[in-house]
């Protein structure tokens, strides 16, 4: 959509189109999806003979990225909501929706990708007219494919949006809405200016790090960078300072002249909600993760990690991630961009720990928990999630959401035929598997959005699983206390099939605190010898001794027992019941 | 002599390892150099054998001879005697030289038997593997049950020094049908007795046949075979992984070969061991023939392995035997391992009298490669 809007405003030639020019990174091109936000100045010439100045941010639209939605969404004055006309309304869509009501801005809704043969534009402009309160027959209906609707889209945007407000000799106030790291030129920060003006080589005050850069140089996007002079009130552009370190420039900040200025609202710090270790699979290659790390870390301000070492899988990192995309765009980033070949564990959540002196204590691992002795009770992040789905799957929902400890918080029909449902769920259940689980259960039909929604007390206990008697920390967990059997039962039958037969009998248990919930043993190797070497083949058989050891090699131990890496990698992996 | 004594001693002694390829059929596990249906071979063949015996260097007497295969007994006895001849010709054979070869029981007469005598065979090992009707079918043995007893006593009753090869683990065979195996083996009171694992080794019908569904041998079973074979063998020692003899019965060439001791490999594959060096000839039949024929050395590879390696195969070879092996350089540091210190508490081995002795033979090859995972 975003390019087509270019090519219509001329922006882009059509010539030199390529296929969502605003979304540059290698891995956002391949999912279709936008990771970060891109911003661009279109000049519009409207039937009326004028010529406007759109300025068009392209936001994420994935739930790990709300933030980011939400800074960019203060940054506008209107938004432009696409629902897919096949597809028709998700969560996605209600929690964008939402995010922009509250953000106060003028919303046009349309109907895209109205020339796919499963389109059905009159049942969706019906769901988003029950939505919004609008007339069915206002929804623009466009194919960002073919083109059609885009004129009158652009239309609607320069008749319905109201031009900025703001003031131009107030002083300067500009809203970072997003960031990124180039190698050459260090820290690019987004922004809008809201009041005031800000000229290349202006001191500048950031409110919120309380730091000072001077502007090295301000621009527009065309979409490519273009440096002009100044940026005034109601201008998006970019502001490159030569700060090198991006956590430095924290998204949301406020840049004014004077420290002194009231800071935009809406500030926070990016928190990370998702925690996973991740080890190299060959310990020679932890120097090289972490390298990789530092770098990502450039250009990924919400990305945080600090060394962890691990018994069974070495030295590697304890890494937080804003949610289960991020986390695995990073992991794809590392495998994909740095070559490292990474073993995580099961993705976990920060808890509250509430210590019987009442003192807290928020752990990132299962390793960091007290004994039990030391814990009067446990806190666990909950979230709202936004749940649409067709009337026919509520009952299917409603079980999956209650076996997952959700409670249910709202119901709301969008249309006879589709319902909107708002569940409070422990965020640990969501990370597990219960965005799969859901898909699966509603062939796929359902859609999920959520949100923080703050800290609950739960029934949580730590499942541990030994080998021989050896507490293996990568395979702990926090689960709830129902759950901890299931957990345990499932950990020592994958690992006892993972396995293979040692010198002796190996228990696998899986317990909470001293107390065994599940065993399985893998028995003992009992045969395990050449039955024939003869003068004959004394060189093969050597040969064949020397194989046997090199497999040996990709063992690790744990405590007395031999784990082959691909075991740690099978047993760690959720999808695969 | 202790049998420690005598094992090691057999270190200095000489053999010579005579390969005959010739089959009537290939057997489905079988993983040997050997071919079927080249019979019209034969006769070139020994003449080739002949030559190569004596083309090869000077050496000392032998103690051992060993004709294996294959089937030595497609051969005729008085072409095997050549083989003899030539051997002693060349080298001399010591005085009550051990003078073995291989048969299959089908094969077997009074008069092959006194025939073989005559020309200087002392041993006989048969390939008898069951005297259960079925595992031998599923084996693809032409013989029956009764063919293999026949033939185990009139070797015995001939005087000759009479092994008995039995496989266990032959998929459909129970632990019942293998321990009536062992006790009619036992019954014909052989001096020797061979119990092998069934192994299934790439590129035989029977790794293709489990590929395609066909069941495999089972590990525990076999543990439990092998456990029955040994409690059955009664007064005949176990004297390696596989070896059951009547004490003055062990086979020298194979003492010879797990004391890291020399030996000439004679004929189209044949490995050696001499001067230090591992040695190989070509494995093709008609190309070993021809390189004779032609004046040719047949070698086809030759190993010599630095001082390291060699330590570390003297253990290899030594822990197979009940007797151990000297500990020695290679040894202590197997001790002094984290992994050798694990083997130690695992009751697989022990160091006892400057040996390290192997106490679970079934799991040898564990100890093997810890050794081979050592640096020097």
């Amino acid at each position: 959509m975003a390019d087509r809007f270019l090519e219509r405003t001329g922006a882009v030639d059509a010539r030199e189109m390529r296929d969502q020019v605003l979304d540059t990174m290698e891995l956002e091109r391949e999912r279709g999806i936008t990771i970060k936000a891109q911003a661009v100045r279109l000049p519009y010439r409207h039937k009326d003979g004028k010529t406007y100045t759109l300025n068009l941010i392209d936001t994420p639209g994935h739930v790990d990225f709300n933030y980011e939605v939400s800074r960019s969404l203060a940054a506008c004055e209107g938004a432009v909501l696409l629902v897919d006309a096949a597809q028709g309304v998700q969560a996605q869509t209600l929690a964008n929706a939402y995010l922009a009501i509250d953000a106060g801005l003028e919303i046009i809704p349309v109907l895209n990708k109205i020339d796919l043969p499963a389109a059905d534009p009159d049942r969706v402009a019906g769901e988003v007219s029950a939505l919004l309160g609008v007339d069915a027959e206002q929804i623009v209906r466009v194919s960002s494919k073919t083109g059609e609707g885009i004129d009158l889209l652009l239309e609607r945007i320069v008749e319905e949006i109201p031009p900025p407000e703001g003031d131009p000799n107030a002083p300067l106030r500009a809203l970072v809405f997003d960031s990124y790291y180039d190698p050459y030129r260090g820290v690019v920060c987004y922004l809008r200016v809201v009041d005031g003006e800000l000229a290349q080589g202006d001191e500048l005050a950031f409110t919120a790090t309380r730091e000072r850069h001077s502007a090295a140089e301000v621009g527009v996007l065309t979409p490519q960078a273009r440096p002009v002079q100044t940026l005034s009130a109601g201008e998006v552009g970019y502001l490159i300072t030569g700060v090198k370190d991006i956590s430095r420039i924290k998204v949301g900040d406020t840049v004014a002249h004077n420290r002194d200025v009231v800071p935009l609202p809406g500030y926070a710090e990016p928190k990370p909600m998702v925690f996973s270790g991740m080890f190299p699979s060959d310990g020679d290659d932890f120097e090289d993760l972490r390298e990789a790390l530092d770098k990502l870390k450039l250009n990924d301000a919400a990305l945080v990690y600090e060394p962890e070492t691990s018994r069974a899988l070495g030295f590697g990192f304890r890494c937080g991630f804003l949610g289960l995309l991020h986390m695995e765009i990073v992991r794809e980033r590392l495998e994909r961009e740095y070559d490292l070949d990474l073993v995580a564990t099961s993705p976990s959540v920060a808890y509250q720990v509430v210590k019987t002196g009442g003192s807290t204590l928020e752990i990132r691992s299962p390793a960091d928990l007290p004994e039990p002795a030391a814990i009067d009770h446990l806190d666990e992040p909950v979230i709202r999630a936004l749940i649409v789905v067709p009337t026919e799957y509520v009952g299917t929902v409603m079980d999956l959401a209650q076996t997952r400890r959700g409670t249910m918080r709202h119901m709301h029909y969008l249309t006879p035929e589709r319902v909107e449902l708002t569940y409070e769920i422990p965020l640990a259940e969501v990370v597990f598997d219960f965005f799969d689980a859901l898909k699966s259960r509603t062939r796929g039909y359902a859609s999920l959005d959520y949100e923080p929604a703050g800290y609950r007390t739960a029934d949580l206990v730590r499942v541990d699983i030994l080998l021989n008697g050896q507490h293996v920390d990568a395979f702990s967990a926090i689960v709830h206390r129902d759950r901890g059997y299931e957990y345990g039962r499932k950990m020592v039958t994958r690992l006892r099939a993972l396995i293979p037969r040692q010198l002796f009998d190996v228990p696998i248990q899986a317990a909470i605190g001293s107390r065994v919930i599940a065993r399985e043993t893998v028995k003992a190797r009992r045969k395990d010898v050449i039955a024939k070497c003869y003068g004959g083949d004394v060189t093969r058989k050597r040969k064949l001794l020397e194989r046997q050891k090199e497999g040996k090699k990709r063992m690790k131990m744990v405590g007395s027992v031999e784990v082959p890496q691909e075991a740690f990698i099978s047993a760690l992996r959720l999808d695969d019941e | 002599m202790t049998s420690s004594a005598r094992a090691d001693a057999a270190g200095g002694e000489r053999a010579a390892y005579v390969h005959v390829p010739f089959c009537a059929r290939l057997c489905p596990y079988c993983d040997f150099n050997v071919v079927a249906g080249r019979d019209e071979l034969i006769d070139r063949y020994v003449d080739a054998v002949v030559a190569e015996i004596r083309a090869t260097d000077q050496w000392g007497s032998l103690d051992s001879v060993y004709v294996g295969g294959g089937t030595p007994t497609r051969i005729p006895p008085q072409r095997l005697g050549d083989i003899i001849r030539a051997l002693d010709h060349r080298f001399g054979l010591s005085p009550g030289a051990e003078v073995s070869l291989e048969a299959n029981p089908e094969d077997w007469t009074p008069d092959l038997g006194n025939a073989l005598r005559g020309v200087g065979f002392t041993r006989v090992s048969f390939g008898a593997q069951s005297f259960d009707s079925d595992t031998l079918r599923a084996l693809g043995r032409l013989h029956d049950p009764g063919q293999g007893r026949e033939a185990v006593m009139e070797a015995v009753a001939q005087g000759f020094s009479v092994n008995i090869d039995l496989i266990f683990g032959t998929p459909g065979e129970t632990l019942d049908e293998w321990k009536r195996t062992v006790e009619t083996a036992m019954l014909l009171r052989p001096h020797h007795l061979s119990v092998y694992a069934l192994t299934v080794e790439r590129g035989t019908a029977l790794s293709r046949a489990i590929n395609a569904g066909a069941p495999a041998p089972d590990e525990d079973l076999q543990a439990d075979e092998y456990e029955a074979a040994d409690h059955l063998a009664g007064a005949m020692l176990r004297y390696e992984v596989s070896n059951y003899a009547v004490e003055g019965h062990e086979c020298v060439y194979n003492l010879i070969t797990w004391a890291q001791g020399e030996y000439l490999g004679i004929g189209a594959g044949a490995h050696g061991h001499r001067d230090g060096a591992r040695t190989r000839n070509v494995r093709r039949v008609d190309a070993y023939v021809d390189r004779v024929e032609r004046g040719v050395k047949p070698r086809q590879g030759v190993e010599v392995l630095d001082p390291w390696k060699k330590e570390q195969e003297r253990l290899l070879l030594g822990l197979r035997r009940t007797v151990g092996v000297a500990t020695g350089r290679g040894g202590r540091l197997l001790l002094d391992s984290e992994a050798g210190a694990r083997l130690v508490d695992a009751g697989v081995i022990e160091e006892r009298s400057g040996r390290i002795i192997v106490l679970r033979p079934l799991l040898t090859d564990e100890v093997s490669r810890s050794v081979l995972a050592l640096s020097g």
